[in-house]
């Protein structure tokens, strides 16, 4: 199974590690020419959204790749991924891929001091634990999206069709629920 | 360390992975700070004068005006960075207490302290520091410091001492994790360091935190040199505000470091950025700042 990881900036080969460790072949998307290869799952990993988005429209990764997650391709997104498929951003005025029908929050738990670690529920998979790094949440989900997890009250992992995002870092635990949950999605898919 | 300790050490080491791959950015006005942002960087380092005016005018240099670094809080939602002196830790009290998220502990301003710097598990944010070698880089982190940067020699435009540094860290990693493990309690005290630390470096091959690039970097080509020769990210001080066009310059630096191996890109990127700035040779400056805090 070969998966596409978003490579531009961020904490990918993070997500890179666990998913070979769980037998998938990952490659690196840093430019237009690595849209070629056949990927069948797509990683949005952490990093700086605002970074990240400028670099895939810089790279014209941005209509490809966008084309092919509203068209069904699987997709895991964390914190700044989160935010690159939100169709709105609180007090923003732009949006990234705008593919799954949620409002999120930037930056929503402050600076740095905010950041935290967490054991919480996650649906269907019970107590996972859960690394918040100046993360988003969640502050509508649109119809069709299925709550999975909350911290707080707040909304930090949802699914919308193909797209499963966190507001917290799997690929920093040595949990690998999440990235298994993934992959099973892509199975199911192919 | 107690457990709330560790916890924190962890988080704050995680927001260094974060910046993995992207460019941290001198700024001293909010609008710099705009501009860097749009370009791409992936933090701001928030500081009255740059490196370059700082060599310059000479004198003691200190920490910025807490109002000026909160006037670039406010304009940008990328992380912000500030600089205390080495050793100052009511300077690193002042930056925790409005909510800076990475201190540079940095030799670019005067140190405060000869002889320590200061002990960074007694805070909840993280530190950056600069080493030179391994050993200066494990003392940090046995510090509490939970990312590294080499030191270049910031301010000149010249990339010299970066490389310097970055190889020789390098070299040496691959040294210790070549030794058989009984040979490590030595490694431990020719570094000077805790045996512990040379342990992980002796299993894991690389340091136990981020390792960024800084001092000198000016120009694309720089900053994917720094990344071929093994830099999880770059810091541009003057590079860019001391240039000619500093959008363009800064964008193509964000984006050369994404492609840092891209050649034909790179090359694309380094035309017309206009006037790059003038740098000074290390051998014909007086102060060498890498020289601070050891």
């Amino acid at each position: 199974m070969k998966i596409g990881v978003l490579a531009v900036q961020g904490a990918f080969i993070e997500h890179e590690k666990v998913l070979s460790e769980l037998g998938a072949e990952c490659v690196e998307l840093r430019k237009a020419e690595d849209l070629q290869a056949d990927f069948e799952g797509l990683v949005l990993p952490g990093g700086e959204s605002t970074v990240q988005g400028k670099l895939l429209r810089d790279s014209n990764m941005f209509a490809n790749l966008q084309q092919r997650i509203a068209d069904g391709l699987p997709v895991l997104a964390t914190c700044a991924g989160m935010i690159l498929l939100a169709e709105k951003l609180e007090g923003d005025t732009v949006s990234h891929f705008a593919t799954m029908p949620i409002a999120v929050k930037r930056n929503a738990y402050g600076r740095q001091l905010g950041s935290f670690h967490r054991d919480e529920n996650f649906k269907g998979l019970g107590k996972i634990p859960m690394t918040f790094i100046r993360a988003p949440y969640v502050v509508e989900a649109g119809e069709g999206t299925e709550i999975l997890a909350k911290v707080d009250g707040h909304i930090v992992a949802a699914r919308y069709k193909n797209q499963l995002a966190l507001a917290f870092h799997p690929e920093l635990d040595k949990d690998r629920h999440i990235h298994k949950l993934f992959l099973d999605m892509i199975g199911k898919t192919a | 360390m107690s457990e709330n300790q560790a916890s924190r050490y962890e988080l704050n080491k995680q927001l260094a992975q974060m910046l993995k791959g992207g460019v941290i950015m001198d700024v001293t006005t909010p609008e710099q700070a705009k501009i860097a942002e749009a370009a791409g960087a992936c933090a701001v380092m928030a500081l009255e004068r740059i490196p370059a005016d700082i060599r310059a005018a000479g004198g003691v240099s200190r920490m910025s005006d807490p109002k000026m670094i909160k006037g670039i809080q406010e304009a940008v939602s990328i992380p912000v960075m500030a600089k205390c002196r080495i050793g100052h830790f009511v300077e690193a009290q002042i930056l925790e207490a409005i909510e800076i998220d990475y201190i540079d502990e940095s030799e670019v301003l005067s140190p405060a302290d000869n002889v320590y710097h200061i002990d960074k598990h007694q805070f909840k944010v993280p530190f950056v520091c600069g080493a030179r070698d391994l050993g200066e880089a494990l003392r940090r982190i046995a510090e509490g410091a939970s990312m590294i940067r080499t030191k270049g020699e910031p301010g000149t435009g010249d990339v010299v001492q970066a490389v310097q540094h970055m190889r020789k860290i390098n070299g040496q990693i691959a040294k210790v994790a070549s030794l058989q493990t009984d040979e490590l309690f030595e490694a431990a005290k020719e570094l000077q360091v805790p045996y512990d630390l040379v342990q992980y470096v002796h299993d894991n091959r690389r340091l136990p935190v981020v390792n960024f690039a800084a001092g000198g970097v000016a120009t694309p080509a720089d900053a994917a040199l720094m990344m071929q020769l093994g830099a999880e990210g770059v810091f541009v001080g003057s590079g860019i505000f001391k240039s000619g066009n500093p959008e363009k310059r800064a964008a193509a630096i964000v984006q050369s470091v994404t492609n840092y191996k891209d050649a034909d890109l790179i090359a694309r990127l380094s035309e017309d950025l206009g006037e790059a700035m003038v740098g000074i040779n290390e051998d014909e400056i007086s102060i060498l700042m890498a020289e601070r805090g050891k």
